[in-house]
């Protein structure tokens, strides 16, 4: 097994608020992130796929293909937008790097078609990241 | 879709020590021979890069594996406070008996914080410098890969 990684990065706004919660509850919860008119992060996403590579290409997928497939589904739905408004995914879902990384998991899946997706790690700084993987799989 | 997925989160946090590569097992030459210049007497420093990685289900109220407050407070107590500014040879108690090569630092490490409460500890990644980096990720993360 070969595993390709490619990565894109991208600019976007958020802010932590769960509505079931009461306001001293979001601030305790979400601190700075509960702030009421967002912040933003440069994201930095690494997308993993596995697979063997073909034997007449060489390739496990076209690279090309997945940069195609990471401007159409995420750059042109994320990039530059405030994630709680603009990202229908993420409706009624906190913005955070876990479930961003779970909803571009999700948008990216089924859309790899050769090769499998392994491994999604969404960087929201360059000291905190969240990984959505395979479960089971034999790399993490 | 994201039913036969895990997550996990990482974090980096950074620490300044000092250690000396000297095994009381080996003679003043093999030490010089095995360790080089890490066997210099009075030791030197790094700055050292963490990172840790824990797993677990995201909670839907807060969209969070861990809040992040609980992760860097159980790291600051736990490894921080003890390690930066430290001489580990001397001041860490594990480093009495085993060589603190980043190897055996990430194991320690890795001893402290595997009983954090809040997510399961996956995996202690170490920079000793910008070109170096270990990992440790328990003694059975071999078979557990495997799965």
């Amino acid at each position: 097994m070969v595993y390709l990684t490619r990565k894109i990065e991208f600019s976007a706004s958020h802010l932590y608020h769960n509505p079931n919660l009461s306001v001293e509850e979001n601030k305790r919860v979400f601190g700075k992130c509960n702030n009421p008119h967002g912040h933003g992060h440069n994201y930095s996403l690494e997308v993993t796929v596995a697979g063997e590579p073909d034997p007449v290409t060489g390739m496990v997928l076209d690279l090309k293909e997945l940069k195609e497939i990471l401007e159409r589904e995420i750059m042109q739905r994320m990039d530059h937008r405030f994630l709680n408004y603009e990202v229908a995914e993420l409706k009624g879902q906190i913005p955070t790097c876990e479930n961003i990384a779970r909803v571009i998991w999700n948008l990216l899946e089924p859309k790899i078609t050769q090769g499998r997706l392994h491994q999604v790690r969404l960087y929201e700084t360059p000291d905190l990241f969240a990984d959505c993987y395979r479960n089971g799989a034999s790399r993490t | 879709m994201s039913d036969g997925v895990k997550f996990a989160l990482g974090r980096r946090y950074r620490f300044a020590a000092s250690h000396r590569l000297h095994s009381e097992k080996l003679s003043a030459e093999e030490n010089s021979r095995v360790f080089g210049k890490c066997n210099n007497p009075h030791g030197h420093g790094h700055n050292y890069v963490l990172e840790i990685t824990v797993s677990g289900m995201v909670d839907p109220a807060t969209g969070m594996i861990v809040n992040l407050t609980d992760l860097d407070g159980f790291v600051l107590r736990e490894v921080i406070e003890a390690f930066d500014h430290h001489s580990l040879n001397e001041e860490i108690a594990a480093f009495r008996e085993k060589v603190p090569t980043t190897e055996n630092v990430c194991i320690e490490i890795y001893e402290r914080l595997k009983h954090f409460p809040r997510a399961r500890l996956e995996r202690v990644r170490i920079e000793e410098t910008a070109n170096n980096s270990f990992e440790y990720a328990g003694e059975h993360s071999a078979d557990r890969q495997a799965v």
